[in-house]
């Protein structure tokens, strides 16, 4: 809410001829052409990178194989049995991606908030402090993704150190192993998509008024009950476009499932994708498998943002 | 075709596929998105509009494209990564630059392979459209060879500029695939059977059942290549791979596969990515490529030893095919039949420990190596040979269900 202060302020900086009432004004505005033309650009890089694609994506999921046909011949129908064939198959596939990405998001939402909240309340003031853990921080992330991975696999490895501190503790049996296990996969996720938990919620918190926590504190509220009565409210526009960030690409991703998972209990459903593409070349199953994973992840984004949504997001 | 094909085009496929359409005046809207060939987007649309026509598009559109050998004096190569004599310390091919200094034709060599589906995926649409891929001589294992020449994606070889065909070893000369071998010819061959790691498996292996021993749970690979790994499991079945069985005997080695997936015995399917399991230690045995091992005891210490199986491994060849569209075949057969000569095959199988297919390559390598003659994973015995099985050729039916069915008991 602007006050009548500030209200009448701007109506100074129109000028002395106009004295429509600011209704008038909004009314105008709406009319206007400008604000129309103004998102024409947006909308065709909507239109050619993003609706085009899809329709292309949901006419290919309902194409049909004549009988007789060559490998990759399809011919166009309207075969929603796809869908079903696809369902039927890899619905389990679907349930593991998005609890893989659940359990992922939240165990990334754990690490990277305390280390968002060091970086921007706890070192604030101290700019060359800060700038060395960003860029520790974010450094890693300069390298290649599939490389990234891969060097979990050798940290993780049987032979590796970790695998080999686990067995002498106990905490694995002799014969036990991390790599080709879910865990390891859930663990290549949460840290591949760390990052864009971490930096939203830096930047939400590096604009944190400390004086509100002195203020709490003055209120006789303790630490921990400032941090969950003050700091964390505050905080959750950048906790709430971390955890999206975060959610939907670890959900359709391949790349760990497929470096770090077996072939019994870890595939993703960008795997399944992937392999009907490529290896059984069957374009129509993989693109109903795509609409389906969009699909699904915009419902769950929707009642996300319903239930828990800001207007702010960063 | 027309003088106006004779004028020098772009280099860049891409325009330059869009000029030999509006050439042709058949430029209708969805040839020149997918013209617009590396936009992935406009590759993919062109995927899926042209599913419909299949390979025969290809064929009307091959016999349109100019040779234009004689005065571009270039050639393109598609290969698999590690597929070629390399000099480390000069950076170079040295049998790339021989051919250049004797023919004048410089070889664009790319490592742009890394798998036959991944492969196919991405340049699949460009040539069912008959667009130049901007590659002349793509390289290709013999079933996925199979597959791009049925469906019309390669030009027919001339055999009078490749004398040195005569060199091709018998056994190799008719292929089911390629009858004749009109369209193509073999780069190198090699086997899939098993290898263990003799430091940690003293006792060793001797038969695909033998992975499944108790003491190996949980360390081992097969591979994610259908033929290979299935081959094997139904040659330990005793099933004869290279004709004669359908569905039962197929489902019947998903059966075990599917099973020791399950109880965990098998810890990854993987493609050439299981030599870092082996490297690592994660894996101790397991289902191989004969080359890699050679390969990795060279970098290793000697640390592995390949098997045929008692029941059979698998011979799978990698082959050499001109892209349809390709304006540059003559060249193209120019430098196969360069790596024809017995002694630049020789030169090549030293570095890459794959079987050569040319005849006299075994003795022309004495004058290189001759450790290397009696290694008999780069010039197999008569009895090696023979236990190795070649995979039969599979209807686009079947190919379908089959990889279907092996995927999903790999869980993918």
């Amino acid at each position: 809410m602007t006050s009548t202060v500030e209200r009448s302020r701007r109506r100074k900086n129109r000028g002395p001829q106009d004295l429509r009432s600011e209704e008038e004004l909004v009314a105008e505005r709406r009319k206007g052409r400008v604000g129309l033309y103004l998102i024409i650009p947006g909308m065709a890089v909507l239109a050619l990178f993003f609706a085009a694609p899809v329709m292309v994506l949901l006419g290919m999921s309902l194409y049909a194989r004549p009988p007789g046909a060559e490998i990759g011949e399809f011919v166009p129908a309207l075969e929603f049995g796809n869908y079903a064939t696809v369902v039927g198959a890899y619905w389990e596939v679907f349930l593991r991606s998005f609890l893989f990405a659940l359990i992922a998001t939240v165990a990334a939402l754990l690490i990277g908030y305390p280390m968002a909240y060091l970086v921007a309340v706890r070192l604030r003031g101290r700019q060359l402090m800060q700038g060395i853990l960003l860029v520790l921080l974010i450094a890693p992330f300069f390298s290649s993704f599939i490389l990234r991975t891969q060097a979990w696999k050798q940290i993780l490895s049987d032979e590796g150190p970790v695998v080999t501190v686990l067995r002498a503790i106990a905490i694995l049996p002799a014969d036990g192993h991390l790599t080709a296990t879910a865990f390891a996969v859930v663990c290549g996720l949460t840290y591949n998509f760390l990052p864009f938990m971490m930096l939203p919620i830096y930047a939400n918190l590096d604009r944190l008024d400390t004086n509100l926590l002195e203020a709490s504190g003055d209120l006789y509220a303790s630490p921990l009950t400032t941090f969950f009565k003050v700091t964390l409210p505050l905080s959750m526009p950048g906790v709430f476009a971390g955890t999206l960030l975060t959610f939907i690409p670890a959900a359709g991703d391949y790349v760990n499932a497929a470096l770090l998972g077996n072939n019994r209990d870890t595939a993703m459903i960008g795997q399944i994708i992937d392999s009907r593409f490529f290896k059984v070349v069957d374009y129509p199953g993989a693109s109903a498998l795509s609409f389906i994973l969009m699909v699904l992840i915009l419902a769950l984004v929707m009642i996300y943002i319903k239930r828990f949504g800001t207007k702010e997001l960063f | 075709m027309s003088n106006q094909n004779q004028r020098e085009l772009p280099r860049d496929p891409a325009v330059r596929a869009l000029i030999q359409q509006a050439q042709r005046m058949q430029l209708s809207r969805r040839r020149l998105l997918a013209g617009a060939g590396g936009l992935g987007l406009a590759a993919f649309l062109a995927a899926c509009g042209t599913g419909g026509t299949g390979g025969n598009a290809g064929n009307s559109t091959a016999a349109a494209v100019a040779d234009m050998s004689e005065s571009d004096k270039n050639v393109f190569w598609a290969n698999w990564t590690l597929y070629l004599d390399y000099d480390d310390e000069a950076k170079n091919y040295p049998t790339l630059d021989e051919f250049a200094k004797r023919t004048g034709i410089k070889t664009h060599y790319a490592e742009d392979i890394d798998g036959n589906d991944s492969y196919y995926g991405k340049v699949q649409a460009q040539l069912a459209a008959g667009q130049d891929i901007g590659q002349d001589i793509i390289t290709l294992t013999d079933w996925m060879a199979g597959r791009v020449i049925r469906q019309g994606f390669t030009q027919e070889l001339d055999h009078a500029n490749i004398p040195n065909i005569k060199n091709l070893l018998t056994g190799l000369q008719d292929v089911d695939f390629d009858p004749g071998r009109k369209n193509s010819l073999t780069w190198q061959s090699g086997y899939a059977g098993i290898a263990y790691n003799k430091a940690k498996y003293p006792k060793g292996l001797r038969t695909v059942s033998d992975l499944w021993n108790p003491d190996l749970k949980g360390r081992i690979t097969v591979l994610d290549e259908m033929r290979d790994t299935m081959g094997l499991l139904m040659l330990d079945n005793g099933v004869d791979i290279s004709s004669g069985w359908g569905d039962t005997e197929f489902a019947a080695a998903t059966d075990v596969l599917s099973k020791q997936i399950a109880n965990g015995q098998i810890r990854q399917v993987k493609g050439n990515s299981y030599k870092e399991d082996f490297i690592s230690g994660d894996a101790i045995a397991g289902i191989v490529w004969s080359g890699d091992i050679t390969q990795m005891n060279f970098e290793n210490d000697d640390q592995w030893e390949f098997v045929l199986p008692d029941a059979g491994g698998t011979l799978w060849s990698d082959n050499l095919m001109v892209a349809v569209a390709s304006p540059r075949k003559s060249n193209a057969e120019k430098l196969m039949d360069y790596y024809y000569e017995p002694e630049v095959a020789a030169q090549v199988a030293a570095y890459v420990n794959f079987i050569s297919p040319v005849q006299g390559a075994k003795e022309a390598m004495e004058k290189i190596d001759p450790e290397l003659m009696n290694n008999p994973l780069i010039f197999p015995s008569e009895s090696d040979l023979a236990k190795a099985h070649v995979f039969r050729s599979l209807s686009a039916e079947e190919e379908t269900n089959f990889n279907s069915q092996f995927q999903t008991s790999i869980g993918a």
